[in-house]
């Protein structure tokens, strides 16, 4: 009983913050609905009994994309009305494209639910001794191996693009030549002289 | 009791909202991002979804895969987001005819 409850208010609360980050007027409060939503969809999957993707949906999507999202809205300076414009204009097809994808996925839950079509054997049974968490890891770390792997890629591909995207050369700065520093030997640098008395030295 | 056709409907109705979403906010492209995200999201919940109906962990690992997906895709898409603004001093993409494609 108190799953369904707590099912329906997860449910209901994603979706209303989803609609929410999509009709909101300021993309500072859109961020803010996403990660409600973030965290209700967690709340969901930690009900279907997948606490590894919950947590990882807390620390990836609400710890960092979400904050992301909010450093780049908060960071440059855009008027947000100018870009309203056209929001009643695209509401019309917007919304006949949104009614029509709706219909094929309930067509297609349908479908499903009909049955007919058989799946093919499990590739990975749960284990009902074992915690979510470690089966996961005996998955992940020995069958799907290359998987984890290509996603470690992914992200370093995705960390080295962001980075070379935005990186840019400044101007006019006084910024140290390492090399050139490292090169300066003391007998380049100083001069030992003996002056006489009175003569003073020139520099 | 909750049945995988629960799980289905909510993330059917997320997935629409987010393309929904893409459609009337055609002009800011950080709700655009915002969208695909909830897409995403949609996604993730339908795996989830399955994995536990069925048995099978290998949704999961899957899901997991998807997440790396999104972040990195979030990333490189705010990066271009920040160097397009700093070219043209607005994000709206309506417009964006750079590269003359």
């Amino acid at each position: 009983m108190i799953q369904l409850f707590a099912f329906y208010l997860f449910a209901t609360i994603v979706i209303a913050s989803a609609a929410m980050v999509i009709f909101a007027r300021n993309p500072v409060h859109s961020v803010m609905w996403l990660i409600l939503a973030f965290f209700n969809a967690a709340g969901l999957m930690l009900l279907a009994g997948a606490e590894f993707i919950a947590m990882l949906l807390v620390i990836v999507y609400v710890g960092a994309v979400a904050v992301l999202f909010l450093f780049v809205v908060m960071m440059l300076d855009i008027d947000f009305a100018e870009l309203r414009a056209g929001f009643v204009r695209y509401l019309p097809l917007g919304a006949l494209v949104a009614i029509i994808l709706a219909a094929e996925l309930i067509f297609a839950v349908g479908a499903w639910s009909a049955g007919g079509v058989d799946l093919a054997a499990r590739a990975a049974p749960v284990v009902s001794d074992k915690s979510n968490i470690q089966q996961i890891g005996e998955l992940l770390y020995t069958r799907y191996i290359f998987l984890f792997e290509a996603a470690g890629i992914v992200l370093l591909v995705a960390m080295i693009g962001a980075i070379v995207l935005t990186h840019r050369k400044r101007g006019g700065v006084r910024t140290q030549n390492i090399s050139k520093q490292n090169q300066r030997r003391p007998q380049d640098a100083t001069r030992l002289v003996d002056p006489g008395v009175g003569q003073g030295m020139e520099l | 009791m909750i049945s995988v056709g629960h799980y289905l409907a909510v993330s059917a109705v997320l997935f629409t909202l987010g393309v929904l979403g893409i459609f009337i906010n055609r002009k800011n492209i950080i709700v655009i991002l915002m969208a695909i995200e909830l897409i995403l999201l949609a996604v993730n919940i339908n795996l989830v979804a399955f994995s536990a109906a069925l048995g099978d962990l290998v949704g999961q690992v899957f899901s997991m895969f998807v997440l790396t997906v999104a972040a990195g895709e979030a990333a490189i898409g705010l990066a271009i987001l920040v160097i397009y603004f700093r070219g043209r001093g607005t994000i709206a993409v309506d417009d964006a005819n750079r590269m003359k494609g």
